[in-house]
């Protein structure tokens, strides 16, 4: 790769422990545990995972709506992982967030024209031009400029997303950060706003940190995938590696896991069933985060913590002792 | 006749202050001891409200048609006799098992609670049948976790949880609203093949309640997928997701992105969001979003707009097919 557009080292988010009945602050929870990751420009890369294995807290601390405890950020050359917020401003034009639930990041008290153009008043622009921009947007996301001055309650929850994205796109960054951008809507609806991310990326160049749960739709939007486990990513790869000969046993087990719309191959299908439930942060197992509950668990993972390596060739990493290499990948 | 439960036009609406809602508007179904019927559909479709019908549990609301349970009607029973029938011959468990759950007592507790109300069981017959049931829905070393309370248990372990209380008192019917939307895909699976082997073993009639396709696909014997409160097609799953003939189900499952496909074309979205329950159209629903009435000559557009359409048989008497559409897909290959 060239010069990424995104270069993550190392990141470690740490909270402070929840307090007890006694009032002292219990154990920290290393929610994010040492990330590295590239990304190019243009690029989508998808942050896979369950509830809890820090992908939030990773994009969170990207944009710095959460400051990293350690590790660094490198957005375009510019180290900005410990930049003070004042520092920060001239960046954030050039990186955007999109969040999960379009009405409660919306602020319901605002018209869209307000909202929309927020970023654009806060980077220096005056009301004419912004409300303008702001109006281009919303024909750019799909939705009628005239309605510029309703409110976010007015429209629906596919069309408040396109809302959502209309503003992370106003000051024309490089990247967004979405996070779970389509799991609060329909089916229906999910479709028609992947489709409009992905028009965006090549009409724009964006290149998209896409966060979700929700694996087939990650397969669909990511060029890289990076699958997380309490905090680490265990694997990360090309998209057709990782979904099509996944390297780590928890990324085949989440890959099994989800069901398909189509009876009969449900049927025929070979599932591996995770006993039990991801661990806690708070107290994470020695060894591999992974052993609990991976079927091939032996005693060295119960030990040594298996660090990200690449397996076979393409470039694929994965974090594992025993990882599964099917033929020539 | 192995029918467990029969709902005949059952309809639901709810008085607002900006006019009526009819959030179900004459759905009718059947489930066999034994068998998955899925109920799908997307927020606002109704199916959430279809259960809570059958369960008795809606206030304020008008219901009226046929809720029938082993022949017994249900609609217009009272409380006193409704409550003999909720919890012990159907049970229900919900989306979010923290939030159904009462903090301030133990699971093993909440399991016995209904047992010993509908058995006359004592406090301690009632703990024993907690335990019994922890066990069975795979909770490890159930006689030390009957006395834990809910916040000590996993969000996997609280759905088993449910699952157990809501089985305590061996119902023949369950219902299960989203039961694994809150949960983790690899819990999922856990909980779903819970679900599927205490079915087996108890020959439990089963209704599925999920937005979700690929649930509905490893599941349901049965389909009711409803749009906009009313069937817009129903039919044996396999016939479903093989040959479905309403343009909405047919686009539904078009714009999944999918596992095993390729992801180079984009993926085809249905235009447009789902219909208001408040000022439904007279026609059919799904007419303002469908590709098929947009294609159609004047005269078929002007009849969707218009006419609503009635749920008709598709494909010969034994296949159970019904869509509601006046411009049905042929099913392919099995006619």
């Amino acid at each position: 790769m060239a010069e990424p557009l995104l270069s993550v080292r190392d990141l470690v988010k740490t909270f402070a422990g929840r307090r007890g009945r006694t009032g002292r602050p219990g154990a920290p929870v290393r929610a994010v545990d040492g990330v590295s990751f590239d990304l190019g420009a243009g690029e989508t890369l998808g942050l896979v995972g369950e509830s809890g294995c820090g992908k939030s807290t990773t994009g969170r601390m990207i944009v710095r709506l959460l400051d990293p405890t350690s590790g660094t950020v490198t957005f375009d050359g510019t180290e900005i992982g410990g930049l003070s917020q004042a520092r920060l401003r001239p960046h954030r034009r050039h990186l955007q967030m999109v969040f999960q639930d379009p009405y409660s990041s919306l602020n319901p008290r605002q018209t869209v024209a307000r909202i929309i153009s927020e970023p654009l008043l806060v980077q220096g622009a005056g009301a004419e031009e912004a409300r303008q921009r702001a109006g281009e947007l919303m024909e750019l996301v799909g939705l009628i400029p005239e309605h510029l001055d309703r409110y976010p309650h007015e429209f629906s929850g596919g069309q408040a997303q396109r809302i959502g994205i209309a503003r992370s796109l106003a000051t024309s960054p490089k990247l967004v950060i979405a996070d779970e951008p389509v799991s609060a809507l329909d089916v229906s609806v999910q479709a028609q706003v992947v489709n409009l991310m992905e028009q965006l990326q090549q009409e724009l160049g964006l290149a998209y940190v896409f966060i979700a749960h929700d694996l087939s739709v990650v397969k669909r939007v990511c060029d890289r995938v990076a699958v997380m486990y309490l905090g680490r990513i265990v694997e990360i790869g090309d998209k057709a590696q990782v979904y099509g000969n996944p390297a780590h046993p928890y990324t085949r087990a989440l890959l099994s896991a989800v069901p398909l719309p189509d009876p009969a191959a449900e049927r025929a299908r070979e599932r591996i069933v995770l006993l039990g439930d991801p661990p806690s942060p708070a107290d994470p197992p020695a060894g591999c985060g992974f052993h609990p509950r991976c079927p091939k668990a032996q005693q060295r993972c119960r030990t040594e913590r298996p660090l990200l390596e690449v397996v076979g060739t393409g470039g694929r990493q994965a974090a594992c002792h025993f990882p599964e290499v099917q033929g020539v990948s | 006749m192995a029918l467990l439960l029969e709902v005949e036009d059952l309809k639901v609406a709810f008085d607002t202050p900006r006019g009526t809602v009819r959030a179900v508007d004459g759905i009718s179904f059947a489930v066999e001891a034994g068998r998955t019927l899925g109920l799908v559909g997307e927020s606002g479709s109704g199916k959430s409200v279809t259960s809570l019908a059958v369960m008795g549990l809606h206030h304020g609301a008008t219901v009226t048609g046929s809720i029938r349970l082993h022949g017994q009607e249900l609609t217009g029973l009272g409380e006193r006799e409704l409550g003999a029938v909720r919890g012990r011959r159907i049970a229900m468990i919900f989306q979010d098992p923290l939030s159904s759950l009462h903090p301030f007592y133990t699971v093993g507790e909440q399991i016995a609670e209904h047992y010993r109300v509908h058995f006359r069981a004592g406090r301690k017959a009632g703990r024993a049948k907690a335990i019994e049931m922890l066990a069975e829905v795979g909770i490890p070393e159930p006689a030390r976790r009957v006395d834990e309370y809910p916040h000590q248990f996993s969000g996997g372990m609280r759905q088993r949880v449910m699952i157990a209380m809501a089985l305590a008192c061996e119902p023949d019917l369950l219902i299960a609203d989203e039961p694994t939307t809150a949960l983790d895909v690899t819990v999922q699976a856990q909980i779903l093949d819970l679900i599927a082997r205490i079915q087996q073993d108890r020959g439990l009639g089963v209704v599925m309640i999920t937005h979700d396709l690929g649930v509905v696909a490893r599941v349901a014997h049965e389909v009711l997928v409803m749009y906009g409160g009313r069937a817009a097609e129903q039919a044996p799953a396999e016939r479903l997701f093989a040959a479905p003939a309403h343009p909405y189900t047919r686009g539904l499952l078009d714009s999944l992105p999918r596992l095993d496909d390729g992801d180079d074309a984009p993926l085809r979205a249905i235009p447009g969001s789902p219909p208001s329950l408040l000022a439904p159209a007279p026609g059919c629903s799904f007419a303002p979003r469908c590709a098929r009435t947009t294609a159609a000559s004047a005269e078929e557009h002007a009849r969707c707009l218009a006419e609503r359409p009635p749920l008709d048989r598709l494909g010969p008497p034994t296949a159970g097919h019904l869509a509601a559409c006046h411009l049905p897909l042929v099913p392919e290959g099995i006619v």
